[in-house]
């Protein structure tokens, strides 16, 4: 049994998804997904449950047929070679480590299979890695879930795969270790520069790990950009929901004036920087995230500058880092304010009436559905950022 | 029996035991629980063995009708094995054919049934089943329907000259195999089954990720992971089919007989006990020496 041969010749370059589309039956999981990952790049694929991110890893590794489109790795298109002959390894949710081998054997598994003879060095090497030293002899399941997590990822590392393929490798952990093996996994992605494609439904796993996250939505890329950039600006009210939280008010935009762009919102005129507007006419939403709103006690303590929001406060959530309030506009909506606990700011209690004011360059403006309506999110218990 | 001599410790204190004395009452419950199976296999199966021992060193010149002189005539032995051996050659020869034909069928019918059926599996294994619901005796008659010389089976394979004009396939070797294969196979393909379900299809695709080309995977990861149920499968089939008179009685000629076939005729026919006694312990310890030699080189003592 000679070693299967895998391509790895040159360095990679950069995976490419080009038209990617996989149907099953009527229902179209990932529609026509065009992607560039840069070689040794931490990618993240960020969505929901269903938004056809693991059908597009799974079409990566090889473990689902394309119905269309391609996935290329430099110029060479693999989107139609059986899996065992791609240089791509995948960390599976489940781990999938055999449980009648020993974790050595686990981590050896790939080399033999190539027919590798010497890999004893190469096996305790990887499993110093991912600080596994002297658990070769033992089976899967005497291991407790954050190392059977390792044994997974020294099993597809030891290949020095040109993608390594991530698809949600933290899910089952508790959140300490989760976090723990976040810093890990950026840790050894630095160290060993292969690229990285992880698959999350976490924001914040996305956020703390990627350099660059494509957000997914019903089979395809909302947006794909830094993590702040993403953050700070987002391209549609999907991501701007799904990656923290924010208020978005309905608006109407009449084009830019200036550097501006002048909207009216339920009566009220408020403008927008016009490099933060992704349209400047027509329905929009107007959007602030919650930590951009500050509150005061009235309307002549707003700064200069500031644009603002009357209101009386619905609900104070005391959560230690910070005070989450929800203020009721005038017109029905709540709007989410998260108020640092820094010691300075003026607490509001229940009923009280307050204002909300932000600074014009921290708001967006984003496109929105003809008859769309005002989008706040109620207060969760661990938005972004203020988890310690 | 010293499960027994625990039972009457409470019971012999009187009508007002002592805590204690309760206490032993209920420690003994597990071994009272015991009595029904225990005393079943000590009459039933214990003491016809010593039985069948004892006759086995029968004097041999005795009779059914003079009665058996007990003379520990150990020569019962060397003198069957020698006047049979060809008979347990053949016995383990068809034995081991079937179970190579019935692996090949029974593997992949396994697992098809277990990872592939989906909605079918049920339905499925109840097809693998169905045929115990007729007596053993009446499927093995079927088949001598079936490979009759006017059947359409050898009819047809005259025709298109696979057999000759007076070829046969009901009183041959084949014959006999086939009906082995066939009336054991249930035993093979059940406990594989139950081992191939368990087995998770994401470990395939791991295998897979992992550079193993379909049947590498299969060497290295199907296998092994199967390897209970096919240990514990080949040997509710070897077992039974080794022993197994049926099938040569009713498929083959005494040409095709197997030991049992010598067995049934020494206690039936020929109303020789000691030496059918003496030919069924052979059999016994020839097929405990196969089963240990296969544990031992599969490796997986654990199933026993």
């Amino acid at each position: 049994m000679g070693g299967t041969t895998v391509a790895r010749e040159t360095p990679a370059g950069d995976l490419r998804l080009a038209n990617l589309t996989k149907r099953f039956g009527v229902f179209t999981a990932v529609d026509e997904v065009n992607l560039t990952i840069p070689q040794g790049s931490f990618f993240a694929l960020l969505g929901a449950s269903g938004c056809g991110k693991t059908t597009t890893l799974r079409m990566i590794a090889g473990l689902e047929e394309p119905t269309s489109g391609q996935v290329l790795l430099g110029d060479r298109d693999i989107a139609r070679l059986r899996p065992y002959k791609r240089p791509v390894n995948t960390v599976f949710q489940s781990y999938a480590l055999f449980p009648h081998l020993d974790i050595f054997e686990n981590v050896a598994f790939g080399l033999r299979r190539r027919g590798i003879r010497d890999v004893g060095e190469q096996v305790e090497r990887m499993l110093a890695l991912v600080q596994l030293e002297g658990y070769g002899r033992r089976l899967p399941a005497q291991l407790s879930g954050g190392q059977q997590q390792r044994v997974a990822l020294a099993r597809a590392l030891i290949n020095h795969p040109q993608v390594l393929l991530l698809d949600e490798p933290l899910g089952a952990l508790d959140l300490k270790l989760r976090r723990q093996m976040q810093i890990e996994l950026k840790r050894i992605q630095t160290e060993v520069g292969i690229t990285f494609v992880h698959v999350t439904h976490d924001q914040e796993e996305a956020m703390t790990m990627a350099d660059t996250v494509a957000v997914m939505n019903a089979g395809r890329i909302e947006q794909l950009g830094a993590p702040a950039d993403i953050y700070e600006f987002p391209a549609t009210a999907f991501v701007a929901n799904f990656l923290g939280q924010s208020n978005l008010i309905a608006a109407e935009a009449a084009g830019a004036a200036g550097d501006d762009v002048p909207v009216t919102a339920h009566g009220a005129r408020y403008s927008v920087p016009a490099a933060r507007a992704r349209v400047d006419r027509g329905p929009v939403h107007l959007g602030v995230r919650p930590e951009k709103l500050h509150l005061v006690g009235s309307a002549d303590q707003v700064p200069a500058g500031h644009q603002h929001v009357a209101g009386v406060v619905s609900d104070a959530s005391y959560v230690g880092v910070s005070t989450q309030y929800l203020l009721r506009t005038a017109w029905g909506s709540e709007l989410s304010v998260f108020a640092a606990n820094s010691g300075s700011a003026e607490r509001f209690a229940v009923g009280a009436e307050a204002v909300a004011h932000w600074d014009p360059r921290h708001a967006f403006l984003l496109p929105r559905e003809p008859g769309a309506e005002d989008q706040t999110t109620p207060v969760l218990d661990e938005p972004v950022g203020v988890k310690s | 029996m010293s499960a027994l001599a625990h039972v009457p410790t409470g019971q012999s204190t009187g009508a007002k035991p002592p805590p204690a004395a309760r206490r032993g009452r209920y420690r003994a419950l597990p071994y009272l629980l015991l009595l029904p199976g225990g005393g079943w296999l000590l009459l039933f199966f214990a003491l016809p063995l010593l039985q069948l021992a004892a006759a086995s060193l029968y004097d041999p010149g005795g009779s059914l009708a003079t009665g058996y002189a007990m003379t520990w005539a150990f020569g019962n032995y060397p003198d069957a094995l020698a006047a049979y051996w060809p008979h347990f050659l053949r016995s383990f020869g068809y034995a081991g054919l079937a179970l190579v034909l019935a692996l090949l069928m029974g593997y992949p019918l396994a697992y098809a049934i277990a990872q592939k059926a989906g909605r079918w599996k049920n339905l499925l294994l109840v097809c693998v089943v169905a045929p115990m619901f007729t007596s053993f005796l009446v499927r093995t008659l079927a088949w001598k329907t079936i490979l009759s010389d006017n059947g359409w089976v050898v009819g047809l394979l005259r025709d298109v000259h696979l057999l000759g004009p007076d070829g046969r396939l009901l009183a041959t070797p084949f014959a006999v195999v086939l009906g082995l294969t066939y009336n054991f196979l249930p035993f093979l393909v059940l406990p594989l089954y139950a081992s191939l379900e368990r087995l998770d299809p994401r470990l395939l695709e791991a295998a897979s990720d992992l550079y193993a080309s379909p049947v590498r995977a299969f060497r290295r990861v199907t296998l092994p992971l199967s390897m209970p149920g096919l240990v514990a499968g080949t040997l509710l089939f070897f077992i039974p089919a080794s022993g197994d008179y049926i099938n040569a009685e009713l498929l083959g000629t005494p040409n095709e007989y197997m030991i049992g076939n010598v067995i049934d005729s020494a206690f039936l026919v020929r109303l020789d006990y000691p030496q059918g006694a003496a030919l069924s312990f052979l059999l016994m310890a020839a097929i405990l020496a196969v089963v240990f030699g296969y544990l031992r080189r599969a490796g997986t003592e654990d199933v026993l």
